[in-house]
């Protein structure tokens, strides 16, 4: 088996009577650029949730990189190795653009990197995605689009194995979504493992390697980008019968 | 090695303070001294759950009474020397700390705020039930009329005070510039990112509770051997709970110094009043200048020099 | 150990009859904390202002207490929309209102208490009537006219701001307002107007109950403190916002108050609530009947 970063089985989670998530599979390859979608209210964010340790799932395993983390608090998860960034920006906002990434540094990374350098470190990953001349703005003056940028520089400061991105690009412009593209093809460069979750497609089909699809709290489909635009479920599932 | 200015400043201080005591003959101000310093420890103490993590704590007079009444306690029980009696209500007192955090801090930060506000009730009902530490009628001290260094027992606490209000200080400073500190202000800016960036958060939380039960309790303990003649609502006085609160407010939650300058300030004006005027306008007063900071200047006096830092700058 | 049955059914009565005193008392926090989730931690403060007024009028022109309070509620109403605003101005608005906006009324609580204590003094106060001290004896009960009153007026209220909130279009947007954003926009209504008045509903409340806490017993200006625990307890345990569920909360309450005070002493009566609160965050931490935290 070559090396999955993140194996989802029978992954079931439920709010009351309602099933969210219904006993579904999905594996993400180390360094892949995966693409999770499906309508609203799919499951997606449930599943990413689940992922990452912000909801824990009724039944079935999370394993990332061969350990069980089904019962791991959240941020025992980010420090082994799985950031997110959030659909509705959350920074820090009584800190800089700098100071934010002090804090997934100076703790999700910290056990597996330097403890030296903090600073230095948080400009690097500023410079790599060309943000660097904002180090010092206070991160809650940033626009829609430098909120976006800083979600994913905070989830690179973590220094992880698997990103999950979740719709990073919501609500920008083309030119901007080709921007937040660009980060993360850079990330991926640099051999971290990426979960998109997106509505636009175009961004989807040009970034994903493999895509899965939910659609009522269940896997519908699993393919190559082109089978998944050609697959007649998918079509269903997003434009109704 | 390299010794940071604190650490001198801190250092001369104290010995500031014991020379003071030693030259000084007006008892007045080690009375009034001790007061301040006492509100300084209760304002920092609140400061590193209220304005480091950004959560609400109402029931500071009921770890401070809980500090005293653990005090006269063990006094009856053990006579024990104060140092010890400190230490064991610092304990207690944290440990009340802990566990209110447990109960209440995964739940919204708006019902730890209740729960301690509540808790300080409840405490106020075992103490007047307690028939040992007094009841309601209270309790009485008898300090020693001579202590070894200082020329009276009041001068031996003012001192005792200020090296506590120091500790204080430097832990309250430790935790907020270290890499502590961080992670409670990423708590407080946003708890649920945090956790996604590696931040232990209900860990942390629990420290910060802790660290400001035990500074209460601490702060407490020698409050029976100060005013000699202690009853439950000396000890749950409401000026209390709300100068902990103003005091770093009006000052500025943000840093460390923040309660330090607010408690000196408005600690020192509420002696002058209380002598010059009542207490109960004093507590009005209190009252009126923390709402309006709040409203009108939220980062508290250490903001408003920023502000105005920052305009010098910019011209 | 055997139990005196005329104690039991007194003890009961009693709670029963506190309790419906508390749901008056807790309904004002139910609607600004439960509905709108604004702390207002002042709330009793202003019940205990509501008391000193009736008191005046009481001493002043002779009024009932029952019917001062009512005369008080339009009054208090306005106050209630003119803290809103300044509340929203200065917190809402802003974000920024956990941390301040506590302070806030934390600040205002000791204002109010102050002003009282300026003006009266910590006497305790009380008002006087032909029924206060009086009771009802039906065999072994005895049941008080000073707490069977305020047992009637309290329900009488809890009942028409029940009526109001569920059968009015105002009370629906009220409602709207806490549970559902998207429909309150399909009314066609301001959401900072629908707040601003149920704010000041949930104010007008204080009076009438300031008013059954002078008729209870006599009344200083610091006593409200006595009743953040409580009031807290009951809006938490009613499942924050719900009228019924306050009513019935605030009876529990009342019950357990009143069968601890008979069996195990009046002076750990005030202990009750916060365990009924801690037990209610621990266990369950929606309430009774709770809408979803």
């Amino acid at each position: 088996m070559t090396g999955r970063v993140l194996e989802v089985t029978d992954l079931t989670k439920r709010f009351g009577g309602f099933v969210a998530l219904d006993t579904v599979n999905l594996h993400v390859n180390e360094n892949e650029r995966f693409g999770l979608i499906g309508p609203n209210g799919s499951g997606k964010t449930t599943m990413i949730n689940c992922v990452s340790g912000a909801l824990f799932n009724n039944e079935g395993t999370v394993v990332f990189e061969g350990e069980d983390i089904t019962r791991m608090p959240a941020f025992k998860r980010a420090q082994l190795g799985i950031a997110r960034s959030f659909q509705i920006p959350k920074p820090f906002k009584s800190m800089s653009v700098l100071e934010n990434l002090r804090v997934p540094l100076e703790y999700a990374a910290w056990g597996r990197t330097g403890h030296r350098h903090i600073d230095e470190q948080a400009m690097e990953i500023l410079e790599l995605i060309g943000f660097a001349d904002r180090a010092h703005d206070n991160s809650a003056g940033l626009t829609q689009v430098d909120m976006r940028k800083l979600e994913l520089a905070r989830a690179l400061a973590a220094k992880p194995k698997l990103l999950v991105s979740d719709e990073a690009m919501a609500g920008l412009s083309s030119a901007e979504v080709d921007e937040i593209l660009d980060i993360l093809f850079k990330l991926n460069e640099r051999g971290v493992a990426v979960i998109m979750i997106e509505h636009i497609m175009r961004a989807v089909m040009r970034f994903c390697e493999r895509i899965v699809v939910l659609d009522a709290g269940k896997k519908i489909a699993e393919g190559l980008p082109d089978e998944i635009v050609r697959n007649p479920d998918v079509e269903r599932a997003y434009l109704g019968e | 090695m390299k010794i940071s200015p604190f650490w001198i400043i801190t250092v001369l201080i104290l010995i500031g303070g014991y020379l003071f005591a030693e030259w000084a003959e007006n008892q007045f101000l080690f009375f009034a001294g001790y007061v301040v310093l006492q509100s300084l420890i209760m304002a920092v103490a609140w400061n590193i759950l209220g304005g480091f993590t950004g959560y609400v704590n109402f029931g500071s007079a009921g770890f401070f009474a809980v500090g005293a009444y653990t005090a006269i306690a063990l006094h009856q029980f053990l006579e024990a020397p104060l140092i010890v009696l400190i230490i064991i209500a610092g304990v207690v007192c944290g440990l009340i700390g802990l566990g209110t955090g447990y109960l209440t801090l995964r739940l919204r930060g708006v019902y730890f705020a209740i729960a301690t506000l509540a808790m300080a009730i409840v405490f106020e009902s075992l103490i007047t039930n307690w028939e040992y530490v007094g009841g309601s009628t209270g309790a009485y001290v008898i300090t020693p009329t001579e202590v070894a260094f200082f020329d009276s027992y009041i001068e031996m606490l003012f001192v005792l005070m200020l090296f506590l209000a120091l500790v204080s200080v430097a832990v309250s400073r430790y935790l907020s510039i270290s890499r502590i500190g961080q992670g409670l202000a990423a708590i407080r800016d946003d708890e649920t990112a945090a956790e996604c960036m590696g931040v232990p958060t209900l860990r942390l939380k629990l420290i910060s509770t802790t660290v400001m039960g035990a500074m209460m309790g601490v702060c407490g303990a020698p409050f029976p051997f100060f005013v000699t003649y202690i009853n439950p609502l000396s000890a749950f006085d409401l000026l209390i709970a709300v100068n902990s609160i103003a005091m770093p407010m009006i000052g500025g939650t943000a840093v460390w110094f923040g309660p330090v300058i607010g408690a000196l300030l408005l600690g020192t004006i509420q002696q002058i009043i209380t002598v010059t005027v009542s207490s109960e306008l004093n507590i009005l007063i209190v009252g009126v200048v923390l709402v309006l900071f709040v409203a009108l200047a939220p980062r508290g006096i250490v903001g408003l020099v920023q502000d105005v830092m920052k305009k010098r700058r910019g011209k | 150990m055997s139990i005196d049955p005329s104690l039991l059914m007194n003890a009961v009565a009693a709670g029963i009859l506190l309790g419906g005193f508390y749901a008056a008392v807790a309904l004002g926090l139910s609607i600004t904390f439960g509905q709108l989730d604004v702390v207002n931690i002042a709330h009793p403060a202003f019940i205990v202002a509501g008391s000193y007024l009736v008191f005046a009028l009481n001493g002043g022109f002779g009024l009932d207490p029952v019917l001062a309070g009512i005369i008080l509620m339009p009054v208090f109403f306005v106050v209630g929309v003119l803290v809103y605003r300044v509340y929203y101005a200065a917190f809402e608005r802003t974000g920024r209102e956990s941390l301040a906006g506590l302070a806030f009324f934390f600040g205002l609580m000791f204002i109010i208490e102050v002003l009282f204590i300026l003006a009266y003094g910590v006497d305790y106060r009380l008002v006087e009537t032909d029924y206060i001290g009086k009771q009802i004896e039906i065999g072994l009960l005895g049941i008080p006219w000073r707490m069977l009153v305020p047992f009637c007026a309290a329900v009488v209220m809890t009942g028409g701001v029940y009526l109001f909130l569920s059968k009015t279009f105002l009370g629906r947007a009220i409602l709207a307002v806490s549970q559902d954003r998207l429909a309150l926009q399909l009314m066609g209504a301001d959401p900072i107007k629908i707040k601003q008045i149920a704010f000041g509903l949930g104010i007008a409340t204080a009076a009438l109950a300031g008013a059954l806490l002078i008729m209870i017993g006599p009344v200083e200006p610091t006593i409200g403190r006595l009743y953040i625990g409580r009031i807290f307890a009951i809006v938490v345990l009613g499942g924050m916002g719900s009228i019924p569920g306050t009513l019935i909360a605030a009876i529990i309450l009342g019950l357990a108050e009143s069968l601890v005070a008979t069996y195990i002493g009046p002076s750990w009566a005030p202990t009750v609530a916060f365990g009924i609160l801690l037990l209610t965050l621990a266990f369950r931490p929606s309430g009774l009947l709770g809408r979803q935290a």
